[in-house]
């Protein structure tokens, strides 16, 4: 158990974190997904959450907007705090939560709409726009941002559902960032891309970065290593090792860390 | 040998066949299954199948055909005078067919030998005794020559029914016969026994056109005969719907037209936003408790016959509109005369349609992946937000679906408008006003006593062939919209 002196660290700590996890469990019905997971994830930093498949980290990333509330048999416990505000808490509203904490999900999902409505949805309902023009800036900037400005800015009004799956999936990238969420979660968010497409990408995150805190969920060790500053290890559910990504990468603490990145697990 | 054995005896052929085929499948691959092109049963099916499909079809057509050349024939042996004054050889035949099921019937019965139901000299007054026993009644102008029309009848059957065994039960064997010839370890079996199942599936579906285009044919022969006797103009513009069976009729559809056309309005009106509302909530809102309950009991309202909610419309819509509506009634405005309105008729039927546009929704609603959802609701947007941009644009086709198969059982329905709306026949804008549809016409234009060649019982079928068509452009319209949406987002 922790003695007080670590308490009272553990606070002045999470007063410079973004967000802070303590003791967050998952259940999907009798599933324990997550277990006992603290983690803290700070101001303008890229956290990379690493690990095998099915190890739990699309499930404690969707912790983190409150989007496991939307499945059933999901239950989360524990506390996770953003800016010291427990978003678990009975006043916190959901909704507004997640236009502050963005999401790109591990598997595209554009709406049915047009390519310029998929990115202008979020501003819309935020009234993020004052004029149609605004509203034209944005879609833009976001396109640009997601890398895909170039491919279809002559056919904004084709439905984004006709995109390849790696056009759909920076779509969605662009589409989380048009509501200039205050941290971004991105879940595989380079899984079908091609080595240019998935530079880009890169670059934004380093550029999101000035700003706001990313954690990305990737399975390409490089990629961790090349934009993260932070890493997150997961294995079955549990938070093995978490650090500085020079750290885990060259000196790791745990067995299982070393094992999976040199590629023994996983 | 009657056809239900007949049939029993070939299948048992196929069942044999089957086993046969099966086996020497098996045994040309020396009992090791790997060394088949395909599985023992495709070999077994193979087997059965062709001892099935040659004899099955061989009794099909036989069983049309019989009927059709024997009649000819013995008809053919009536000579002409026997026919009296006043009837025709067609009654005298059917003289002729109650006659020979009457002697079925008596020697089923033990009543009469068969060998004298077959000889030509018996005796017609006792004959006409011996079938009254079995409760066949012979009118008193059975002549000899129909008893004499009635053996050959009976006689002919006889040998074709022989033969059909015969030639049924050969044509199975041979399919045996030949079925097994070819089953050796590389017969593909399997590829056979695929294409039979595409052939009756494609049977199926024909069937269901071959349908849709014999009911359009009954129609329009019927509606190209009524145009004959009543000018098209007078039906499709006149104003005025006043048929009288002594003639002098105006048969003006547009009256039928509108009010078919104003309760639909009001039925859709009411089922469309209730039914709807309710699937969102069922789908989107209702926990799973609520729902397993709530949506059960929803769908009762589509088991109830519609002639209940005709006396429902009758006995307690009515009355109670009028108490509202009608002569000193709580608003005091004297709109409605009688219970029987448009309102009446329109409420309960969308009331009736509720089930419909809500069950359909529900679950097309349901189809929308969840992932659409999450994409909406992780940009921050409410449920509401996220149903009303995301989940019904997504789910609209189907919606436009589920609420043009509402206003196709709206235009159809029948009973509710006889009980509800009433019978008279009336342009008015006036919802309170009493007033008809066109299948309630139809169906009041053909019961009675009405004369099948008249134009005020052809009209029915000119009615039903306009509706047809209504609904067929409606159907068409249906498809076009769903298709538009289609290409523009998928
Ligand atoms: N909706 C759900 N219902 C039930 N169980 C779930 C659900 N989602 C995830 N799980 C379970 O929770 C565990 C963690 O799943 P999760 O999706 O978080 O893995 P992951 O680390 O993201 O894997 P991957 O790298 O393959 O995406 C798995 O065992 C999975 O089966
Ligand atoms: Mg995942």
């Amino acid at each position: 158990m922790l003695d007080d002196q670590q308490l009272v660290d553990r606070k002045v700590q999470s007063k410079e974190a973004k967000i802070a996890a303590r003791g967050v469990n998952v259940h999907y019905g009798v599933t324990h997904a997550i277990k006992d997971v603290d983690v803290d994830i700070d101001h303008k930093t890229v956290t990379a959450f690493i690990g095998p498949s099915g190890c739990g980290k699309s499930t404690f990333l969707r912790c983190i907007n409150r989007m496991n509330d939307t499945i059933d048999v999901a239950r989360v416990t524990g506390d996770i705090l953003i800016d010291n505000e427990n978003i678990y808490d009975k006043k916190v509203d959901p909704v507004q939560l997640r236009a502050k904490v963005g999401m790109v999900f591990q598997k595209p999902n554009p709406f049915p709409k047009s390519i310029y409505d998929n990115i202008a949805y979020g501003p819309r309902i935020h009234g993020l726009a004052k004029s149609k023009a605004d509203l034209d800036e944005i879609v833009e900037k976001s396109l640009r941002r997601g890398a895909i400005w170039d491919e279809v800015k002559d056919r904004l009004n084709a439905p984004g559902t006709g995109l390849s799956g790696g056009q759909q999936q920076r779509l969605c990238i662009a589409r989380a960032v048009a509501t200039e969420p205050e941290v971004l979660l991105m879940d595989e968010p380079c899984s079908a891309l091609d080595p240019i497409a998935t530079a880009q990408v890169e670059e934004l995150i380093d550029e999101l970065r000035q700003n706001y805190s990313v954690v990305i969920v990737t399975h390409s060790m490089q990629q961790a290593a090349r934009v993260s500053q932070k890493t997150a290890f997961f294995h079955l559910g549990t938070l093995v090792e978490f650090g500085e990504t020079g750290q885990i990468f060259t000196n790791p603490q745990d067995e299982r860390t070393e094992s999976y990145i040199t590629g023994r697990i996983g | 040998m009657s056809a239900f054995w007949l049939l029993l005896l070939v299948l048992g052929i196929a069942l044999v066949s089957y086993v046969l085929g099966r086996g020497r499948a098996l045994s040309s691959a020396g009992g090791d299954i790997r060394n088949l092109h395909s599985l023992p049963v495709y070999y077994g099916a193979n087997a059965a199948l062709f001892v099935l499909i040659p004899s099955l079809i061989l009794l099909m057509l036989w069983m049309v055909a019989q009927p059709l050349v024997v009649g000819a024939r013995v008809q053919a042996s009536i000579p002409a005078e026997a026919v009296s004054e006043g009837s025709t050889i067609g009654l005298v035949m059917s003289d002729v067919r109650r006659v020979a099921d009457g002697l079925d019937l008596a020697v089923a019965q033990g009543v009469i030998e068969p060998s004298y139901a077959t000889t030509s000299d018996t005796n017609l007054t006792e004959v006409r005794e011996r079938l009254g026993d079995v409760g066949v009644a012979l009118g008193s102008d059975i002549s000899v020559t129909v008893l004499t029309a009635a053996q050959l009848l009976r006689e002919t059957n006889a040998s074709w029914y022989f033969w059909r065994t015969v030639l049924v039960v050969a044509l199975a064997l041979a399919g045996l016969g030949y079925a097994y010839s070819m089953t050796q370890k590389d017969f593909r079996a399997r590829n056979t026994v695929e294409r039979v199942i595409l052939y009756l599936l494609i049977g199926a579906a024909s069937i269901a056109i071959l349908t849709t285009v014999g009911i359009l044919f009954s129609l329009i022969f019927n509606t190209v005969e009524f145009f004959r006797i009543y000018p098209a103009s007078e039906f499709f513009f006149s104003l005025t719907w006043s048929p009288s069976f002594g003639g002098g009729s105006e048969l003006g559809i547009l009256p039928l037209l509108w009010g078919t056309f104003y309760i639909s309005l009001i039925a859709l009106l009411v089922a469309v936003p209730i039914g709807l509302l309710s699937a969102i909530y069922l789908s989107e809102y209702a926990s799973p408790a609520v729902r397993s309950i709530a949506k059960p009991l929803l769908e009762v309202l589509a088991g109830i016959p519609t002639i209940v909610y005709g006396l429902f419309a009758l006995l307690t819509v009515g009355p109670f509109l009028v108490s509202f509506f009608g002569q000193n009634g709580h608003f005091g405005v004297n709109w409605m005369a009688g219970g029987t309105a448009v309102m009446t008729a329109g409420l309960v039927m969308g009331i009736m349609l509720i089930p419909f546009v809500s069950s359909l929704s529900d679950d097309i609603i349901n189809a929308v992946p969840q992932a659409m959802r999450d994409g909406s609701l992780g940009l921050g947007a409410t449920k509401s937000e996220t149903i009303k941009q995301v989940v019904l644009p997504a789910a609209l086709p189907g919606i436009v679906g589920a609420i043009l198969l509402a206003a196709s059982r709206a235009i159809g329905e029948t009973m509710i408008v006889v009980l509800g709306a009433g019978a008279a026949a009336r342009l008015s804008m006036n919802p309170f006003d009493a007033m008809t549809t066109v299948t309630a016409k139809i169906v009041s234009q053909l019961t009675g006593d009405s004369d099948f060649a008249s134009p005020e019982a052809l009209v029915a079928f000119a009615l039903g062939m306009t509706l047809f068509v209504i609904t067929l452009g409606l159907n068409v319209f249906a498809l076009y919209i769903v298709r538009k949406y289609r290409e523009q987002y998928e």
